[in-house]
C-alpha cells in the first residue's frame, strides 16, 4: 500500500500521482513506440494497421470522451464531425495545400462547424443536443450526396497520400511510418487532454458535468462552457476524421453514417466514461469484437459445420455488450480496473460500495 | 386535387409519426427518460400483429390479432421498465439515452432473425377498400389512422388531466423525488407509464402496417418521429401530433415539388431550423433553469 503525502496544492493536479505511476507510462510509451519492430520482425504488417484503426477510433473517442465523459452532453452525431474533418482535409490537399496544414485545420474547422451547429442546442436540456446530434448525424449521408462537386457524392472521392516535408506516408506502401505518424499525434492528444483537464477550463466542464446548477453558483458561464467543450470535442474528432480518410483510402457517403456515430459512444462507455483511459480501452474493444466475430463464425463453420450468417448479428452484439456495461459496469472497464487494484491495494479492507456515486434524481425544467 | 391528395396521405402518414412521438413524450412526460427506441418498439408491435394475423404465421383472425398484440406490447414494455431500466434510476440520462438506442440494435435484430428481414404487410379486412368522393381517393385504411389517432389523442390529454394516476404521473415527472415524499409509489407508475406507451406503439405499427409493408429496419422511422415530438414542445401530447402532422405533410410535398433529395432533409431541416429558432418547440414548456 502507498501513501502520497500532499506537501502542496500541485500535488493534486500533477501530471502522475507518485514517481511508480510515472514509470508505468514511460514503460507504455516505450511498448507501443516498439511495436513494430515485432511486425518487422514477422514482415507482415496487416495487424499493425488494425493497431493504427485502434489508435484513430482513439482519438475520436477522446473527442467524444471530452464531451459526454468529461462534460455531461450526449452526442449522436460524431462521425458527421470526422466527415467533416476528413473532406476538408480531401480537399485542401488536393487544393496543393501542404498536409502539416491541412491537417491541422480540417480539424479546426470541424470544430468551428460543429460549434455553430450546436451553440442554440447547448443552451437547452441534454436530450436536446442528443437529438440535433442525431439529425445530423442521419443528414450527413445526403449532405455528402448533395455537396458533390467536393465530396465525390456515392462514387466516393480518394483520399491523397500523406507528404510530410517529402516524406510520403501511405497506410498500404509505408505502413510503419503511418503508425508512427498517427501514434504521434495520439500522444500529443493525450497530452493535452490531460493538461487541460488541470486547467481552469478543463475543470469548469467537470464542474458542470457534475450540477450544472453549482457551477453556475461558483460563476461558470454554461453556454460558453459547453460550448467550448463542443468545439475541442469536434476538432478531435475531425482530426481523427482526415486520419481514417488515409487509412480507408477511399471514402463514400456511407463512410460516416450513424452506427459510426454509435459506435464512438459504446467505446466510451465500454471503456469507461469520465477517463480518458477509456477510450483507448473502448477502441480496442471495438477494434477487437468484429475479428472476433469472424472468427467466431469460421470456427464454428469449420468445426461443427454451422453457418451462421444472420444479417444484423455484429450491430446486435454490440449492443448487446453495451446493455450489459450499463446494467451491470456503468464505469466501464476502466472502472473495473481501477475496483480491481484499489482491492488489492486495500486488501483486506476493500467495501463493495467504495464506488458507488450518489443517485441524481432526475427534476424536469418543464413548467406546467 | 393533386395538392389536397398530397395533404391528405400527408395527414395519415402524419399520424403514424405522431402516435410514435405520442409514445415516447408520455414516457418522457411521466419518467423524463427518452425512449429512443420508440421507432422500434412500434417496429415489433407490427411484427407482433403480422405474426398472429398473416395465414403464413398464425393465421388468427385480425380483430383477435389487434387486442392481442397491443396487450402484448403493453407487457412487453411493462417488463421492459421491470427488467432493465428500473435498475438504472438514479444514473444519468446519458446513459439511459445510451440504453434505449442499444435495446433498438437488438430489438431490430430480434425481429429480423424471428420473423423476417423482408418488408411485410399486414393482411386487413379493410386491404385495398377506399372511398371516394369529388376526384379524391382515400383509403379506407388511411381514414383509420386518422381517426385512431383523434380518438387516442383525446383519451390521453382526458386521462392526463383528469385522472389521479394520470395527475400522479405528472407529479413523478416534475420531481421524483417529491412525489415519493407525498407517497406516490413512482416506480410502478414508472413501468405502468412504459406499458401505456408500448400499447401506444403497437397501435401506430397496426396501423402503419396495414397502410404499407413494414420491415425491422423501419424502426428507424422513431427517429422521424422524435423530430415531430421535438418540434412540437418535448413534452406537450398536442404537440406531438401537430408535430408529426407537420412532419407528415411535408414530407410528400416536398418530394413532389422540391429538387431532388430534399424530401429525406426536410424534416431533419425543420428539426434544427426550431431547434434554432423556437427551441423549446412550437408548444413551448420548457423554461430557463433558475440558480
Amino acid at each position: 500500500m502507498r501513501f502520497v503525502f500532499k506537501t502542496s496544492y500541485d500535488a493534486d493536479i500533477r501530471l502522475f500521482k507518485h514517481r511508480a505511476q510515472a514509470t508505468w507510462y514511460v514503460l507504455l510509451l516505450l511498448l507501443v513506440l516498439a511495436t513494430p519492430l515485432y511486425f518487422v520482425a514477422i514482415d507482415d504488417a496487416y495487424l499493425l494497421g488494425e493497431i493504427t484503426g485502434v489508435l484513430i477510433l482513439a482519438i475520436a473517442g477522446m473527442g467524444l470522451m471530452l464531451l459526454t465523459g468529461h462534460t455531461g452532453l450526449p452526442s449522436l452525431g460524431h462521425a458527421t464531425f470526422m466527415a467533416l474533418g476528413c473532406y476538408v482535409n480531401i480537399n485542401l490537399l488536393n487544393a496543393g495545400v501542404p498536409w502539416v496544414i491541412a491537417f491541422p485545420v480540417s480539424g479546426l474547422l470541424a470544430g468551428l462547424i460543429g460549434t455553430l451547429i450546436a451553440l442554440p442546442v447547448l443552451r437547452l436540456h441534454g436530450v436536446y443536443l442528443a437529438l440535433a446530434t442525431l439529425a445530423m448525424s442521419i443528414l450527413t449521408s445526403d449532405f455528402v450526396v448533395l455537396a458533390e462537386p467536393w465530396t465525390g457524392g456515392i462514387a466516393g472521392a480518394a483520399v491523397p497520400d500523406i507528404n510530410i516535408f517529402g516524406i510520403e506516408v501511405n497506410r498500404y506502401s509505408t505502413p510503419y511510418k503511418f503508425y508512427y505518424l498517427v501514434l504521434f499525434v495520439t500522444i500529443l492528444l493525450v497530452w493535452a487532454y490531460r493538461n487541460l483537464l488541470r486547467t481552469p477550463t478543463g475543470r469548469s466542464f467537470t464542474a458542470v458535468r457534475d450540477s450544472e446548477i453549482s457551477a453556475r453558483a461558483m460563476g461558470i458561464n454554461l453556454t460558453r462552457t459547453k460550448a467550448t467543450s463542443f468545439f475541442l470535442s469536434a476538432t478531435a474528432a475531425g482530426l481523427a476524421g482526415a486520419l481514417f480518410g488515409h487509412s480507408a483510402g477511399y471514402v463514400t457517403n456511407e463512410t460516416f453514417d450513424l452506427v459510426m456515430s454509435i459506435t464512438l459512444l459504446l467505446m466510451i462507455v465500454i471503456g469507461g466514461l469520465g477517463f480518458i483511459h477509456g477510450a483507448f480501452f473502448g477502441a480496442i474493444v471495438v477494434g477487437i469484437i468484429p475479428v472476433a466475430i469472424a472468427n467466431g463464425r469460421s470456427f464454428l463453420a469449420n468445426a461443427f459445420d454451422v453457418n451462421i450468417n444472420i444479417p444484423g448479428l455484429e450491430s446486435a452484439m454490440f449492443a448487446f455488450i453495451l446493455v450489459c456495461f450499463i446494467l451491470f459496469e456503468p464505469m466501464g472497464l476502466y472502472g473495473r480496473w481501477l475496483k480491481i487494484r484499489t482491492y488489492f491495494e486495500l486488501f483486506p479492507f476493500y467495501r463493495k460500495d467504495m464506488f458507488k456515486r450518489q443517485k441524481s434524481y432526475l427534476k424536469t425544467d418543464r413548467v406546467q | 386535387m393533386d395538392f389536397l391528395q398530397l395533404i391528405l396521405s400527408g395527414l395519415a402518414n402524419g399520424c403514424v409519426y405522431g402516435l410514435i412521438a405520442l409514445g415516447f413524450v408520455l414516457i418522457y412526460k411521466a419518467t423524463e427518460a427518452v425512449n429512443f427506441a420508440q421507432g422500434d418498439f412500434m417496429m415489433l408491435g407490427a411484427f407482433v400483429c403480422i405474426g398472429f394475423t398473416n395465414h403464413e404465421y398464425m393465421g388468427l383472425n385480425f380483430w383477435l390479432a389487434v387486442p392481442l398484440s397491443i396487450l402484448v406490447m403493453g407487457v412487453f414494455g411493462y417488463l421492459f421498465n421491470w427488467g432493465i431500466l428500473r435498475h438504472m434510476f438514479g444514473q444519468s440520462q446519458t446513459s439511459i439515452v445510451i440504453m434505449t438506442i442499444a435495446m433498438g440494435f437488438i430489438l431490430r435484430f430480434f425481429a429480423g432473425t424471428f420473423w423476417t428481414h423482408e418488408p411485410t404487410s399486414l393482411e386487413t379486412p379493410y386491404a385495398g377498400q377506399d372511398i371516394r368522393s369529388g376526384g379524391l381517393v382515400l383509403g379506407v385504411d388511411e381514414v383509420l389512422i386518422v381517426i385512431v389517432t383523434a380518438v387516442l389523442t383525446f383519451l390521453f390529454y382526458l386521462f392526463f388531466s383528469r385522472t389521479r394516476m394520470g395527475l400522479a404521473m405528472q407529479a413523478a415527472s416534475q420531481n421524483q423525488l417529491a412525489a415519493y415524499y407525498m407517497g406516490i409509489p413512482v416506480r410502478r407508475i414508472h413501468s405502468l407509464v412504459w406499458g401505456l406507451s408500448g400499447m401506444v406503439a403497437a397501435v401506430a405499427g397496426i396501423l402503419f402496417a396495414s397502410k404499407g409493408s413494414i420491415d425491422p429496419a423501419t424502426g428507424l422511422l422513431g427517429i422521424k418521429a422524435f423530430a415531430a415530438a421535438a418540434i412540437g414542445g418535448f413534452g406537450s401530447l398536442p404537440g406531438a401530433l401537430v408535430g408529426g402532422l407537420i412532419i407528415g405533410v411535408v414530407e410528400p410535398l416536398a418530394s413532389r415539388y422540391g429538387p431532388p433529395g430534399v424530401s429525406q432533409i426536410a424534416p431533419y431541416a425543420i428539426l434544427l431550423l426550431i431547434l434554432i429558432f423556437r427551441p423549446g418547440g412550437i408548444f413551448s414548456q420548457t423554461q430557463k433553469k433558475k440558480v
